[in-house]
């Protein structure tokens, strides 16, 4: 992989960063609850618009608009939850849907305080003391450190006793209940952290382009962070990661070949599903497998 | 036996992704800084004799000291990064910015270059898409090495590039329609555009309005950047001109039905109805007015200003008032409007390469190219002394939009006759006063 | 609010409600017999107006022939998207069959963006520009034509589920496929049918609005999202309920328009979520979970 012209390669990469924070909520609310959600885009532009409201307008230290944001996030997803995590199945996805579209048109419509379409352009940068993150180089490993705490968060919930809750959950609603689990609460409390895991990554990037507009949080976007977990491969952590850098890296890489881009990133969606179902992570550690036993076969 | 798989993965991921901004930085470390040309032809002023602007730089496109048919291979070649929507949302402007710039690059090329240096026009497709516009403006200025950029086609997407473009301090030249990506300008030093003005198009419609003794209006905008745009433009310059809005619409920019918003209209004692959006919207609102048997006079923006709102619309557009880019109504422009040359070739070689004719949004990429073009002939290839002639010696520069003069204080450059009211009259525009 | 408004936003309402109706009944066929959710059905509806355009300006064909050629085209297409997309991944999980047709979808997209027009296109409408009034409200040949049409096909979809020899086997697929397949019905077939079927109706309602909306290669993402709200009402299974919803969605947008344009889809789908949190409820307190 040709590695010059570091800031491109490097801002691709915080990209990744970003997005891989929302779909590591999505794959422990998808993969590990079993509930989809197509509107989580929605939790995204909340961190995002409150992080940038709160620094541009009324110049507060990003380091105090993150959390309240983080938090409001947190709160509102909890509202939402309650009555929206009692549909089930494609209701939910309904549901999931309808609150994303409701939110976008709320970002552009309550211009006197988003700017509308046209967004708000000055949000600060980040900076602890005197030392700014205001290179990619440096934002890279802020937003690394952050993806990898919820990395470790995640992977701590999954193999505690919530982890195996929440996997009951997934393979039988009614029988976790029977079995003693509170099901609604156990939704509600995933829900609500891939919100504020959301939220965070929302703050992140408009910290990081010094602009917010609503444009990135339209239905369109909530779908590819679907696509990205689902491609990663939803039973695991690691899936949502990788899904999301094989997604975007081909959204770039696809640009060489001109007016076909779009026409080839739909086939490889097609054919990825076709041959790994399960998503790219447990397809690729199958094939070698695979592999391996192909070979202690071939000693025997 | 997958857990331990994943257990060996795991601190090796971490490992690589700490390492990979520093292997990124070590490996071909000259990324980011164009050699300066020393060696290579320098370019001198003299020879290329463009005091002041003119048009004969533009569609003639012939340096005048090196008159050869190709570029001098053994100068290095010069290169403008393009980022348009070529594709999704904003495709039906992007596209033909992206043809524009290829149309250019072309003409320019094959009269010699830019005094004899090769002109490299990289384009990329932003997909209507602010973040990947972000990502691939990065990969013109650190893999592609260029020198100024053109484009993008949204509001929301020059916005975005505004932190990138100054911290890499090169210069870009937009062609999207808010005044907010040039206002306010001191913290756009590095940033121009080449579109009209939304203020000067909601002046213009006002003014004549208020000839014919209009005082009440509605407004239909689409709730997109382009349409609120507008109708803020619209809400700001009402009072010069006793004009009251006496109800505000508004329309999803993908939506295919409007009698709603247009019947609510009806029932109110607006005097005339002014649309503003891009394709198919207008057409949309235009076919509806005429459905329900609204007579009131129907403005439009000049988001409008191409043929395809005329064949999507069919008879309804027969009425519909907007100002235009003089680039539409060409007949009505008189020969000695100095951009009346510029147009007539831009029009002809346009259709001669795509069989299509050129709508204004193609106009802001050749208007903006155009005066990157110009920047470099007279200085050369560096990013400062670019930005430094945009602001301050494009003067008279008669483009496709206008004519354009800017400053230090405008960053656009464009007045008031910038826009030719124009009536569409049995399928075909005519200027009117 | 004058009546004669009023009468518009219904009727304009209706006209939109039909066209949903079809997407929905698209949605719900395929969602029942092979319990996909087809993300590319709103591309059959583009797909139907686009095509017929391509017809009628290329070969400058009679708008009949037109509307039949599409509806065969976008059937086929129909017909290979559940062959080579769906049944290779017939063992997948449900959701990564869902992003398949989400990857066909993208795909058709920018095919028809490339090959046919990146552009909104026009097409004439069948039978001329008249309208005339009905209650005040102004009601053009074409909307009358929308309404028409689909009441025809939604009609002749229900006759075919419950008078047909193959409805019956589409309904017996749906309701058990294993079961099905014991008496001798093909349910490889049958999900063939169902994506034939839903592609045909999305084609004819894209055809058959297009003259009142114009067509565009973006149009299927927004339409596929209405038919499936519309689905979403009627369980994907309650025939007539979904048309209802379907219509009511229609109606709804209208009046949520003519109250506040500027939030007229939040307004739609805002009602919408009420209806679905207040049936679930309902659903719960009546039968216990799950």
């Amino acid at each position: 992989m040709p590695f010059s012209g570091d800031a491109y390669y490097t801002a691709i990469f915080i990209i990744i960063a970003i997005h891989s924070m929302l779909v590591i909520g999505l794959c422990l609310l998808m993969g590990y609850t079993g509930q989809v959600s197509l509107g989580h885009a929605a939790f995204y532009g909340m961190g995002a618009f409150i992080s940038a409201i709160l620094t541009v307008t009324y110049n507060w230290s990003p380091w105090l608009a993150m959390p309240l944001a983080a938090l409001s996030t947190g709160v509102i997803a909890y509202l939402i939850g309650l009555p929206l995590l009692r549909l089930r199945g494609n209701y939910l996805a309904m549901g999931t849907l309808g609150m994303g579209i409701i939110f976008f048109i709320l970002f552009n419509e309550l211009d006197q305080y988003t700017g509308g379409p046209s967004g708000l352009p000055g949000v600060p940068g980040l900076s602890v003391g005197g030392f700014s993150f205001d290179t990619d180089f440096r934002y890279y490993y802020l937003v690394w450190s952050v993806c990898a705490v919820m990395l470790l968060v995640s992977w701590n919930i999954i193999r505690s006793r919530t982890g195996r809750a929440l996997r009951a959950i997934h393979g039988s609603e009614a029988a976790s209940e029977a079995v003693g689990i509170d099901v609604p609460q156990f939704k509600i409390k995933v829900f609500v952290l891939s919100a504020i895991f959301a939220s965070i990554a929302g703050s992140l990037y408009v910290h990081y382009l010094s602009y917010v507009s609503p444009n990135p949080f339209e239905f369109m976007f909530s779908i590819r962070l679907v696509v990205m977990a689902v491609i990663g491969g939803l039973a695991n952590i690691w899936g949502a990661v990788f899904g999301t850098g094989a997604v975007t890296m081909m959204d770039q890489h696809l640009g060489t070949f001109g007016e076909l881009d779009v026409i080839l990133f739909g086939l490889i969606l097609v054919l990825v599903m076709i041959f790994m179902p399960r998503g790219l992570v447990p397809g690729i550690v199958g094939l070698w497998e695979k592999w391996k036993n192909r070979r202690t076969k071939a000693k025997a | 036996m997958k857990r331990v798989l994943k257990k060996a993965l795991f601190p090796g991921l971490i490992v690589l992704l700490m390492v990979f901004p520093l292997l990124a930085a070590v490996g071909c470390g000259d990324g980011g800084e164009e050699t300066t040309p020393e060696a290579t032809s320098q370019v001198t002023p003299t020879a290329t004799a463009q005091a002041t602007p003119t048009p004969t730089v533009a569609p003639t496109a012939t340096p005048t000291a090196t008159a050869q048919a190709t570029p001098t291979p053994t100068l290095e070649t010069y290169k403008i990064g393009a980022v348009f929507a070529a594709s999704g949302r904003n495709a039906p402007l992007g596209d033909p910015e992206k043809k524009t710039a290829e149309l250019l690059e072309k003409q320019i090329n094959d009269a010699g270059g830019i005094n004899g240096h090769k002109l490299d026009i990289v384009i990329y497709d932003t997909e209507s898409d602010e973040t990947k516009c972000v990502l691939l403006t990065k990969k013109l200025i650190d893999q592609d090495n260029v020198i100024a950029i053109v484009g993008p086609t949204s509001t929301g997407e020059s916005v975005a590039l505004l932190d990138t473009v100054t911290k890499a301090k090169i210069p870009l030249v937009s062609c999207a329609a808010s005044y907010k990506i040039v206002q306010p300008v001191e913290d756009r030093y590095w940033i121009f555009k080449t579109p009209q003005s939304d203020l000067l198009a909601a002046d213009q419609i006002f003014s004549y309005a208020k000839k014919q003794g209009i005082t009440k209006v509605a407004t239909i905008c689409d709730s997109a950047g382009f349409g609120k745009n507008g109708e803020e433009a619209l809400t700001m310059e009402a009072p010069k001109y006793s004009m009251s809005i006496v109800d505000k619409e508004s329309y999803g920019p993908s939506d295919t039905d409007m009698t709603t918003q247009l019947t609510k209209i009806k029932g109110t004692d607006a005097q005339a109805i002014i649309c503003w959006g891009t394709n198919p919207g207008p057409a949309v609102i235009a076919k509806n007015v005429k459905t329900l048997g609204i007579t009131l006079p129907l403005f439009n923006s000049h988001g409008i200003a191409n043929q395809e709102f005329i064949t999507l619309a069919g008879d309804a557009a027969n009425g519909v008032i907007f100002p235009a880019g003089k680039i539409i109504a060409l007949n009505a422009v008189p020969d000695t409007d100095p951009q009346k040359p510029v147009l007539q070739k831009f029009l002809t070689d346009y259709q001669a390469t795509y069989n299509s004719v050129p709508n204004t949004f193609a106009g802001h990429a050749w208007d903006a190219i155009q005066m990157v073009v110009m920047a470099m002939t007279a200085v050369g290839n560096d990013k400062a002394k670019i930005r430094d002639y945009l602001e301050n010696d494009i003067k008279s520069f008669a483009g496709t939009g206008g004519i354009f003069n800017m400053s230090p204080q405008d960053h656009n450059g464009l007045g008031p006759g910038a826009f030719l009211m124009v009536k569409i009259v049995d399928g075909k525009w005519t200027a009117i006063q | 609010m004058s009546s004669d408004q009023l009468a518009q936003y219904l009727f304009t309402g209706l006209t939109q409600g039909s066209l949903y109706a079809l997407i929905a009944l698209g949605f719900a066929i395929t969602y029942t017999v092979t319990g996909i959710i087809n993300f590319a059905q709103g591309e059959f509806v583009m797909l139907g107006g686009m095509l017929s355009y391509l017809v009628l300006d290329d070969l400058h064909l009679p708008i009949a022939v037109a509307f039949l050629i599409a509806v065969i085209a976008v059937s086929l297409v129909g017909i290979l998207l559940e062959r080579l997309a769906i049944r290779p991944a017939k063992d997948a999980p449900p959701v990564s069959l869902i992003i398949i047709t989400i990857g066909a979808a993208i795909f058709i997209r920018g095919m028809v963006q490339q090959f046919i027009s990146k552009d909104a296109v026009p097409i004439p409408p069948f039978t001329g520009n008249g309208t005339f009034s009905v209650l005040g409200a102004v009601v053009t040949y074409q909307s009358l034509w929308v309404i028409g049409i689909a009441l025809v096909s939604v009609v002749g979809f229900y006759l075919l589920l419950s008078r047909t020899m193959i409805g019956k086997a589409l309904r017996a697929c749906s309701i058990n496929k294993r079961a099905a397949s014991l008496m001798g019905i093909d349910a490889r077939n049958m999900s063939t049918l169902s994506f034939l079927i839903s592609a045909a109706l999305g084609a004819i309602g894209g055809i058959v609005i297009a003259p009142l909306a114009f067509t565009q290669a973006t149009i299927g993402v927004a339409l596929g999202l209405k038919g499936f709200v519309a689905a979403a009402i009627g369980g994907f299974v309650n025939l007539p309920l979904i048309v209802a919803g379907a219509l009511g969605l229609g109606i709804v947008e209208q009046l949520g328009g003519a109250t506040l344009s500027a939030y007229k889809d939040a307004i739609a789908i805002g009602a919408l979520l009420l209806v679905l949190i207040i049936r679930a409820r309902w659903l719960q307190t009546a039968a216990g979970s799950e």
